[in-house]
C-alpha cells in the first residue's frame, strides 16, 4: 500500500508538471492579443508595451516558462485582468460557493440515487424500473443549461416558488465569513433566517447538477446490485432464513456499493465542470462562473491559474477514490507482484 | 465424425460458403437483439431522423433560416411559425431544422478526428512499448488530468471562438479515451498466434498495426465513440451557450438557448424549444450507444 501510494505520488507529480506544460501551451496558442484587448482600442501602442513588460510577455517562450513554472510552485498565479487581484485571492474567494453547491448537489444525487437504484434492481422491470431508468436517461442527456432555464421559467418567473437567482435576497447581509459556506457561516452565527434563505436559494442549482448527479449514481447501483443479487452468497443469506430486508441491506448492497463510490468520486469531479454552466444560469457567484467570464474576456493568468487548480483537484480526487477503494474491498491490493 | 480422408482439407468453395453462412447468422443475430431491445429501436429512430432532417433540411424548412423580419420578432408558436420567431424575427422550427446540420457536423467531424488520433496514438504504444509507450501514455495522462469540459472550454477559448475551434477542441478533450482504449487492446492481441504467424511471414510493424491490429481494435472504439456522441453534442452546446462555440448568425442550438435567455419570461419558446432538440437528440445517441454496446457483447449473444 505504501509503495502503490508513493508510484501514485511519483506519477502524479509527472502529470502535475504535464498540466503545467499544457495550462502554458493554452496561453501561447491565444491568436488575440490579450493585452492589447486589456488596454483597450483606443489605448497608445506604447501603454501596451508597458503592459506587456508588467506582466512579462515581451521575454522569449523559455524564460517565460521558467518564470511561470517558478511562479506556480511558490503558490503564485498572477493577477487577474478582470478583477486586478491575485488570481489565488479570487479562487479562494470564489471556491466556498461552488463546493457548497457540488456538496449540495452530490448530497441529492447519493440521498436519492442509492435508494432508487436499489428499489430499481429488487424490483426489476416493475413501473420503478422503468421510471428510475427513464430519468437516468434523462439526466445524462439534458444540457444543464437548458435544464437550469426551465426551473428558472417554471418555479421562479411562473410559480413564484423559488427565490430569484443568486445566494442570497438582496435584503439580507451575509453572515461573517468564516468558511466562505453560507450554510455553515450562518449557523455559527446563528443567522437562521440566512440559513433558510440560503438553502432556498441552493435548491434550484442544486437540482439541476443533483439530477446529472443522481442518473449516474441511480445506473451503477442498479447495475452492480442486479449483478450482486445473482450471487450464490445472497441465495445463501436468503436460505439461511435472513429477512429480504437484511438480505439487501447488509448482505447485496454492501459490495455493491464498491464500484458505486468510484462513480460518486468520479461524479463530484464532474460536478465541477458542470458548476460552469449551473453558474452561469443563476449567476452563482463560485469559482464556475469566474472562470466562465475568464474564458469569454480571455483574462489568461485566470484561465491558467483556474484550470490548474480545477485539474489538480480532480486528480486529487480521482487518487483519494481509487485509494478508498482499496479500502472498501479487500480483494484489491496495490502491491507490486 | 465417419471417416473420410479424401475431405480432410476442406475445399475453398465449402470453406468460402461456411463463412458467408456465418456472416449472415451474425447479421441475423444482431437484427434480433436490435429488435428485442425496443429503447436501442427508439434511439435508432431517433438518430435516423436527424440524419433525415439534416439531409432535407431545405425541404422541411418553411422559412429562409437566416431571414430576419423585424416585423415579426418575438411571435408565439402558430400554424405558420410553429416554434415561434426569436428576436430578429428568425421562424424558430426553420433554425431548429438547420440546427440538425450543424450538430451532425461537429458530432462527425470530432469523431472523425479523435479517434483516428486516438487509435494511431494507442496502437502505437501498445505495439512498439518502451519509452514510445510510456511517453505516449503520461501525455495522455495530462489529458485525462483536465474534467473533459474544463479541457474543452480552455481550448475553445484560447483559439478563439467559433465553430472550427470548438471542433477542434472537443477533440483535443477526447482522444486520450480512445489511445487508452486502443492500448489496452493492442496489448490483448499483440502476442497472439496470428500476429506471430505474420511477423514470422516477413511483415513489417507499421503492416501489423495498420492491417492486424488496428481491425481488432475497432469494434471497442466503436462502442466507446456511440457511447461518447452524447456528451460531445451537449460538449458542442454548452460551448455554444457560453458564446465559445458556434458564433451568430450559425443556427446552433446551445446558442439558440442562450441568445432567448432575457426573452424567458414572456417569450419562453425562444429558448426552450431549441433545447429540447438537443435532449431529443442527445437521448437518442445515448439509446443508441448503450444498444451497440448490448448488442456487440459477446455475452448477450450467447442468451
Amino acid at each position: 500500500m505504501g509503495r502503490y501510494l508513493l508510484r501514485r505520488l511519483v506519477t502524479l507529480s509527472i502529470t502535475l508538471l504535464g498540466i503545467m506544460v499544457m495550462t502554458f501551451f493554452i496561453s501561447l496558442v491565444v491568436p488575440m492579443d490579450p493585452l492589447a484587448a486589456l488596454a483597450g482600442p483606443q489605448a497608445p501602442q506604447e501603454t501596451v508595451e508597458r503592459l506587456r513588460a508588467l506582466y512579462g510577455f515581451d521575454q522569449p517562450i523559455y524564460v517565460q516558462f521558467g518564470r511561470y513554472a517558478n511562479r506556480l510552485l511558490h503558490g503564485d498565479l498572477g493577477v487577474s485582468f478582470q478583477t486586478s487581484r491575485p488570481v489565488f485571492q479570487d479562487i479562494l474567494k470564489f471556491f466556498p460557493a461552488t463546493l457548497e453547491l457540488a456538496t449540495v448537489a452530490i448530497i441529492v444525487g447519493v440521498a436519492l440515487g442509492i435508494p432508487l437504484g436499489v428499489l430499481s434492481a429488487v424490483y426489476r422491470n416493475s413501473l420503478l424500473d422503468q421510471f428510475c431508468r427513464v430519468l437516468s436517461l434523462v439526466g445524462v442527456s439534458v444540457p444543464i443549461f437548458w435544464l437550469g432555464l426551465v426551473l428558472l421559467l417554471v418555479f421562479y418567473f411562473k410559480l413564484g416558488w423559488l427565490p430569484e437567482p443568486g445566494r442570497l435576497d438582496i435584503m439580507l447581509l451575509e453572515p461573517e465569513r468564516i468558511t466562505g459556506v453560507l450554510l455553515i457561516d450562518s449557523v455559527i452565527a446563528r443567522e437562521w433566517e440566512v440559513f433558510f434563505n440560503a438553502l432556498r436559494h441552493l435548491i434550484m442549482p442544486a437540482s439541476a447538477l443533483g439530477l446529472f448527479a443522481l442518473a449516474g449514481i441511480a445506473r451503477i447501483v442498479r447495475s452492480s446490485m442486479l449483478d450482486v443479487l445473482s450471487q450464490e452468497y445472497v441465495k445463501t443469506a436468503r436460505i439461511k432464513g435472513l429477512g429480504e430486508f437484511l438480505v439487501i441491506t447488509r448482505h447485496a448492497l454492501r459490495n455493491a456499493l464498491v464500484p458505486t463510490v468510484t462513480v460518486i468520486g468520479l461524479t463530484y469531479g464532474g460536478l465541477l465542470e458542470g458548476s460552469v454552466l449551473t453558474e452561469t444560469i443563476f449567476s452563482w457567484p463560485g469559482l464556475g462562473r469566474y472562470m466562465a467570464n475568464a474564458f469569454l474576456t480571455l483574462d489568461l493568468n485566470t484561465i491558467v491559474g483556474g484550470t490548474m487548480l480545477v485539474a489538480l483537484s480532480y486528480c486529487l480526487v480521482n487518487l483519494l477514490v481509487d485509494l478508498l477503494y482499496a479500502f472498501l474491498n479487500p480483494k484489491i491490493t496495490y502491491t507490486s507482484s | 465424425m465417419s471417416a473420410k480422408p479424401a475431405t480432410l482439407a476442406l475445399d475453398v468453395t465449402e470453406a468460402r460458403r461456411r463463412r458467408a453462412e456465418a456472416r449472415w447468422r451474425y447479421l441475423k443475430d444482431t437484427y434480433v437483439l436490435w429488435r428485442r431491445n425496443r429503447l436501442m429501436v427508439l434511439g435508432t429512430c431517433i438518430i435516423l431522423s436527424l440524419i433525415l432532417v439534416a439531409a432535407l433540411a431545405p425541404l422541411l424548412a418553411t422559412y429562409n433560416p437566416y431571414e430576419q423580419v423585424l416585423g415579426d420578432r418575438l411571435l408565439p408558436p402558430s400554424t405558420q411559425h410553429f416554434f415561434g420567431m426569436d428576436s430578429l424575427g428568425r421562424d424558430i422550427y426553420s433554425r431548429v431544422v438547420y440546427g440538425a446540420r450543424v450538430t451532425l457536423t461537429i458530432a462527425f467531424l470530432v469523431a472523425a478526428i479523435s479517434t483516428p488520433l486516438g487509435m494511431l496514438i494507442g496502437i502505437l504504444a501498445g505495439y512498439l512499448g518502451g519509452m514510445v509507450d510510456e511517453v505516449l501514455m503520461r501525455v495522455a495522462d495530462v489529458f485525462l488530468a483536465f474534467p473533459r469540459l474544463i479541457l474543452a472550454i480552455a481550448f475553445a477559448a484560447a483559439l478563439g471562438p467559433g465553430v472550427e475551434n470548438a471542433i477542434i477542441a472537443i477533440a483535443v478533450a477526447h482522444w486520450p479515451s480512445y489511445a487508452r482504449l486502443a492500448r489496452a487492446e493492442t496489448l490483448n492481441v499483440r502476442n497472439n498466434d496470428y500476429i506471430q504467424a505474420t511477423r514470422a511471414l516477413g511483415a513489417g510493424k507499421v503492416r501489423i498495426m495498420a492491417g492486424y491490429i488496428a481491425p481488432m481494435t475497432l469494434s471497442s472504439i466503436i462502442v466507446r465513440m456511440s457511447l461518447d456522441m452524447g456528451t460531445i453534442i451537449l460538449t458542442a452546446a454548452g460551448l455554444g451557450f457560453l458564446g465559445l462555440g458556434a458564433q451568430p448568425p450559425m443556427p446552433e442550438w446551445g446558442l439558440m438557448v442562450s441568445d432567448g435567455r432575457q426573452f424567458l419570461v414572456d417569450q419562453w419558446w425562444v429558448s426552450t424549444l431549441p433545447g429540447l432538440a438537443i435532449l431529443v437528440v442527445v437521448m437518442g445517441f445515448n439509446l443508441l450507444g448503450d444498444g451497440i454496446r448490448d448488442v456487440l457483447d459477446p455475452h448477450q449473444r450467447q442468451a
